[in-house]
């Protein structure tokens, strides 16, 4: 009977392509939006992705997420320094500056200083130039995509392009000379600020006068030290906060949830498509099985038991669904590859599919069961009604 | 003549009510009724008389208030709902008027559902199913979808559908009266010819007289009750 199954539904063309094209929407518009969604999320801790070395993150027990400094003293590195299983610890400073460009404009850029002898904590990706380039007197790292759009020069004539920023170009940094020695690729961030690298010490001389200049203590755990064992040790020894990467990474992507309404309107998006792909796909459904009422009653009375009909309700169900999450993915895909080059985050992970594979599911089981119930209850009688 | 022996129905004292209170729509009175193993009988009577709700009790798809229907011996009432779903399934085949073809499926296809139903292999039901076809002279046809068929070539394939497992009784309700005279007649012709024979018995509802010289016995009904149970449609007059 299962072909019988197959058949009505393949067989109603209309029907059949209403109910994939519910389906359909709803695994796109999840699987997209939610995509969108993660990628946003993953951008606000990607500074913390793009600093892979760092085992431990040491900061002011106050600080709520990645761009949220509040400078401890210098000495600080040492005292954690002296915390036993520790490997190395290297300073951070991480501050916004403002870079003035040859026009004369202003853009507001986030240094971040990376500790002078090891430059621990370096662009996961150079474009042009090395890392150690930065050791050069008033050398700075610019991201590529800073480099050609916010610090590129603009246009000698109205209407012309801009000139990117490119090696060997000057910049002044809070009144600074700063000269770029190198081009690197970042994680884009939430705020999408252009990012520079320089050296702590540099940093600190571009900073305006602060007393306390030191945003993070970098740490590496000794090979085969326990990191949640160490970040413990290091709050007792020092009364800071230490984190490991993935607990900051937690912090700052909850602090985002919890106090922008970005995520919350993806949200929406997200359960918006599964509602409305909820109402159509089940409504297509549940029409197509009113509408072979009198077949279902047919079968019924010519002998084929509810179990058999269940069975064929949820393979007709189960055969849309499948259908309709593969197109849906697949175009959501498509979307994500079309976008890959542009400033929209876009971030599909297992879980994102599992999860609208998920919906995809409930959704056919919610409209095979009020289908189901239809027929189940249905009496065969009905076929000698004309 | 078919010989008619043993009894294959036999209903005794049934009433059937819809619906309860000022809404109670009494449809059978009390009625006795046999229809021996190989004759084809007829239900005739006026509009509302009962004639499909008695043959939805016989067939074992609606269930009387008072009263016993045996069916080949099986008291059908009492069965359970799996034990009675097997037997419509394995015992009685069905005749809609509304032919309640499936669309989907060709005309082999449609004939072999009793026997999906019955877990007959795919391959093994079409094939059976087309042999069928032949038999109502639609042989050429199998592969037709219902759509592509006319009404009298969906009824053969309907008559097609009740006969290919083989049932001991076949029910069809006003089988001929979404067709013209001359289609009906050889629809009935058909009936008469493939459906009956030994160990099988037709009850079939119709208020078309003028098909009523294929029964071998007719019971008119009236208001519920079976008035009387004739030979042959001079006598009804
Ligand atoms: N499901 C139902 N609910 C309420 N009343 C019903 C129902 N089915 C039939 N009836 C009533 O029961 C009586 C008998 O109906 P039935 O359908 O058996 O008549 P019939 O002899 O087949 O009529 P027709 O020749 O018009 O098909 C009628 O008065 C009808 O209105
Ligand atoms: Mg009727």
């Amino acid at each position: 009977m299962n072909f019988v199954a197959l058949k009505m539904l393949i067989g109603d063309r209309a029907k059949y392509i209403g109910i994939l094209i519910g389906l359909t929407f709803a695994s796109l518009l999840i699987t997209q939006q939610a995509s969108i969604f993660w990628g946003l999320m993953t951008r606000t801790y990607g500074q913390i992705s793009d600093m892979g070395q760092p085992d431990i993150w040491v900061m002011d027990p106050k600080v709520q997420f990645i761009d949220d400094v509040k400078p401890l003293q210098s000495t600080e590195l040492y005292r954690v320094r002296g915390v036993e299983g520790v490997e190395w610890v290297a300073p951070l400073y991480k501050g916004l500056l403002k870079a003035r460009l040859s026009n004369g404009s202003f853009q507001t850029v986030i240094c971040l200083g990376l500790d002078d002898s090891t430059l621990i904590g370096g662009p996961p990706e150079m474009v042009e130039g090395e890392l150690e380039d930065l050791r050069r007197a008033e050398g700075v790292i610019v991201d590529v995509v800073a480099a050609q759009g916010k610090l590129a020069k603009p246009a000698a004539t109205e209407g012309g392009k801009p000139t990117p920023l490119k090696v060997g170009d000057t910049l002044e940094i809070n009144d600074h000379r700063a000269v770029v020695v190198g081009l690197c690729r970042v994680s884009r961030t939430f705020q999408s600020q252009p990012v520079v690298f320089t050296t702590f010490s540099r940093a600190t001389t571009f900073a305006p006068r602060e007393r306390k200049l030191l945003s993070f203590v970098l740490v590496g755990a000794k090979p085969g030290v326990d990191q949640a064992e160490l970040s413990a040790r290091i709050r007792a020894a020092t009364g800071l906060a230490a984190w490991t990467a993935d607990e900051f990474k937690v912090m700052t992507m909850k602090y985002f949830l919890k106090y922008t309404g970005i995520p919350v309107n993806f949200g929406i998006a997200v359960l918006l498509g599964f509602l409305i792909g909820t109402v159509i796909a089940g409504q297509t459904f549940y029409n197509f099985t009113l509408e072979n009422i009198r077949q279902f009653g047919a079968l019924k009375a010519m002998g084929t038991g509810n179990g058999t009909l269940l069975r064929m309700i949820l393979l007709q169900s189960l055969l849309a669904g499948s259908i309709g999450y593969g197109i849906g993915v697949g175009l959501a895909s498509a979307f994500g590859l079309l976008t890959r080059n542009t400033e929209l985050a876009f971030r599909m992970p297992w879980w994102v599919l599992t999860a609208s594979a998920g919906a995809v599911l409930f959704i056919c089981m919610l409209s095979a069961l009020l289908s189901i119930r239809k027929v189940v209850k249905l009496e065969p009688a009905i076929v000698f009604k004309s | 003549m078919t010989v008619a022996t043993a009894d294959a129905v036999v209903c005794r004292g049934i009433t059937k009510v819809y619906g309860s209170g000022p809404d109670a729509v009494p449809a059978l009175r009390g009625i006795d009724l046999d229809v021996k193993s190989g004759e084809l009988m007829m239900l005739v009577g006026p509009s509302g008389c009962g004639k499909t709700t008695l043959i939805s009790v016989i067939a074992g798809i609606l269930d009387q208030d008072e009263g016993t229907c045996h069916v080949f011996g099986e008291d059908v009432k009492q069965l359970g709902a799996r034990a009675k779903t097997a037997f419509r399934g394995r015992t009685v085949g069905f005749v809609f008027q509304a032919y309640n073809l499936l669309p989907a499926l060709n005309a082999a296809e449609n004939v072999a559902v009793p026997l999906l139903i019955q877990g007959v292999k795919r391959k093994e039901a079409v094939d059976r199913a087309r042999e069928v076809l032949e038999r109502v002279d639609l042989g050429h046809r199998w592969r037709s979808l219902p759509s592509q068929l006319s009404g009298g070539q969906q009824q053969r394939v309907a008559i097609g559908r009740a006969l290919v497992h083989d049932p001991k009784l076949i029910v069809c309700d006003e089988p001929t009266s979404a067709l013209d005279q001359e289609t009906g007649h050889k629809v009935m012709e058909i009936l008469r010819a493939v459906a009956v024979g030994p160990g099988r018995s037709l009850v079939i509802v119709t208020h078309d007289a003028r098909v009523f010289e294929f029964a071998d016995r007719i019971a008119k009904m009236n208001d519920g009750r079976v008035e009387r149970v004739v030979t042959s449609a001079k006598e009804l007059r």
